[in-house]
């Protein structure tokens, strides 16, 4: 591609003041406006959805979480659903979509370490936090969004599918189980702002998601870990979604697996924000 | 008007920047000079609140950057071309640097206009050419309308038409008022396009100045002498009181005598001169004799700066001189690192 010729702008963009002498200080005609929060919120939805893979991830979410659900509600008979809510046929999909929005909550903030768009941005708004809070809010309203139509869509798909087989309350569980996947994403968002690091921020996110699940195999043949182990087979993220779903139906639909990721995810947050100020970037 | 005091950053035991103190004013083109790895890129990272500095302070019109509450009104910068996400078009680049400082979207257009890219506005960044990165990137300076401009080496990597391109455009800047700071580790750049010089070495500020000083006190003229009777031409200086140095391939340099002068004594002592020629030395000589005196001062500390003139590097004919070598680390090794 050929480089285009501005010479012709050139000499028309000079401003009246082009002729006033050196050592005056310029000043724009264009309106100063402080900045605030809302002006941060505006830049990252803009941010957000003007980059491709955003919707590759969101697309590939949407396809597991809607596709996985929609098969599984057509394999099943309506006694499957004697003891269990619409919505649980969403669980099976979302056990791998929620990889997407940890790998989006990654990305987020990553890829502008990667590009090296951060020092962009961070010019434009040396108010770093707002850059983060901004960041984090618009991420999770997308996430919770995105995440609670496909839940909600499934349920609503399966309940017309196997009429009256369930009285199980489904609404609440299309709620828990949209907050739970994107607080990990933006537990995954926070990550990815304190390693700076694509790669090294999902590693990071998939060790902590599929390894308390794994492990407890291990520990369980140790005498002494046999709790450790007991805690992490209660509290790994699969299993959460597997209670907010009813799939256990015992210890009140994971309210208590939520909490934990909520008090890990504000740790994450409150540590990404004391290093954002501290940093070069 | 940028004010630096006293700004030092430290990387480990690295001192990049060190006690550095000047101002940039407005309504012309500050050049910042140094040789690769002198600490500018650094310099200019604290100025936009990038980098916290070790110590000191870097004021914008007064303010810290980060208590800007409108910064892309006050300064635009170009740091480094690819500073933007690949995957976006240059038009949503703009626009969410614009919407984050409430600047209106017309505004976008506008600037796209100015630096020639509306053609390929919806086209996303990761094709562009340097020169039309570079180009984007100015776009994004230019996006707020400031009154200070910040560029780092802008023409590394261009062909010569942008490179002719972005020496205009920053004259015409500075011409309508505005602080234009502008780096560069290229002496003949600084001379086309910088009105005033800050050049650093090491770190340290070596000078503050303006162009024209620069070059009065810098462009030193001095005759090369090449004789088939050496020895003897040298103890006839020698007797006159004459300084001269030896360079490479038999050719001696006298500073501060008119070719008239020594040419005379030659004859009176029936000397033969095989040439016998007024030089001028290129302000990029007057440069790197700058940058090599830091770097003597800085490697026996405590000699007095600039005493002896160390001999000059350039593009002479013939092996090196033996003569007064620089000791520690050369200019040269900054120089062509990076
Ligand atoms: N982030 C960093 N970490 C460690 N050393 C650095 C860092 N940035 C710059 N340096 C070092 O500081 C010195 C100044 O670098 P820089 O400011 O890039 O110089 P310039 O822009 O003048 O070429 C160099 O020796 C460089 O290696
Ligand atoms: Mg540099």
């Amino acid at each position: 591609m050929s480089t285009p010729q501005p010479q012709t702008h050139q000499q028309a963009a000079p401003a009246p003041n082009w002729q006033s002498a050196p050592g005056t200080s310029y000043t724009s005609p264009i309106p100063v406006t402080r900045t605030h929060l809302g002006h941060a919120l505006t830049s990252e939805w803009t941010k957000i959805k003007s980059v491709r893979s955003t919707m590759w991830t969101l697309g590939v979410f949407l396809l597991l979480v809607v596709g996985i659900g929609l098969l599984v509600a057509a394999q099943t008979n309506d006694n499957d659903y004697a003891d269990v809510p619409y919505t649980i046929p969403a669980f099976f999909g979302l056990i791998l979509g929620q990889i997407c929005l940890i790998t989006l909550g990654v990305l987020v903030v990553s890829s502008e370490y990667g590009t090296g768009m951060i020092r962009t941005t961070f010019t434009a708004s040396p108010q770093r936090h707002r850059v983060l809070t901004a960041k984090l809010l618009i991420f999770f309203v997308v996430a919770f969004v995105v995440s609670a139509l496909a839940i909600g869509f499934v349920g609503l798909v399966t309940s017309g599918m196997h009429g009256g087989a369930s009285d199980n309350e489904w609404g609440g569980t299309v709620l828990k189980g949209a907050l739970y996947v994107s607080l990990l994403g933006v537990l995954a968002l926070a990550v990815g702002s304190m390693l700076r690091h694509s790669a090294g921020a999902i590693t990071a996110m998939l060790g902590l998601v599929l390894v308390p699940a794994i492990l407890p195999a291990f520990l369980m043949m140790s005498e002494s870990l046999r709790t450790v182990g007991d805690k992490m087979m209660d509290y790994n993220a699969p299993n959460a979604l597997a209670k907010i779903f009813e799939i256990d139906s015992e210890n009140g639909g994971g309210t208590s697996q939520l909490v934990l990721l909520i008090g890990v995810t504000a740790a994450a947050i409150a540590g990404a924000y004391v290093l954002l100020e501290r940093r070069d970037v | 008007m940028i004010e630096v005091e006293g700004l030092t950053k430290r990387y480990g035991e690295k001192m990049a920047v060190n006690q550095l103190t000047f101002a940039v004013r407005p309504g012309i083109v500050t050049g910042f000079l140094g040789p690769n790895g002198a600490g500018k890129s650094t310099t200019m990272r604290m100025m936009l609140g990038l980098d916290r500095p070790t110590a000191g302070d870097v004021r914008i019109d007064g303010q810290h950057y980060d208590r800007l509450k409108d910064p892309l009104t006050y300064i635009g910068a170009l740091l480094d071309a690819k500073a933007m996400h690949g995957g976006r078009s240059a038009f949503n680049h703009l626009l969410c640097l614009a919407q984050s400082n409430g600047i209106p979207r017309g505004r976008v257009h506008e600037v796209l206009d100015t630096v020639g890219l509306t053609a390929v506005a919806k086209k996303k960044a990761k094709g562009f050419s340097l020169g039309m990165g570079q180009r984007l990137g100015i776009a994004g300076a230019l996006l707020g309308d400031p009154r200070i401009l910040m560029f780092d080496e802008p023409v590394n990597g261009l062909d010569p038409e942008g490179i002719h391109w972005i020496r205009n455009l920053m004259k015409s800047l500075a011409a309508q008022g505005r602080t234009v700071f502008v780096s560069s580790h290229l002496m003949s750049e600084m001379a086309l396009t910088a009105d005033h010089l800050v050049v650093i070495g090491q770190g340290r500020l070596l000078a503050d100045t303006s162009m024209a000083d620069f070059i009065r006190e810098n462009s030193r003229s001095y005759v090369r002498i090449r004789s088939p009777q050496r020895e003897l031409l040298l103890d006839v200086l020698h007797r006159a009181g004459i300084v001269v140095v030896e360079t490479g391939g038999g050719t001696l340099e006298v500073d501060g005598h008119r070719p008239e002068d020594i040419g005379e004594l030659a004859a009176q002592h029936r000397i033969v001169l095989h040439e016998l020629s007024p030089q001028q030395a290129s302000l990029e000589e007057a440069f790197m004799q700058l940058t090599a005196e830091s770097v003597e001062y800085h490697a026996h500390s405590g000699a007095p700066l600039g005493a002896a003139p160390p001999p000059l590097p350039g593009d002479r004919p013939g092996p090196p001189t033996p003569g007064p070598q620089v000791p520690g680390p050369q200019w040269g090794d900054d120089w062509k690192k990076g």
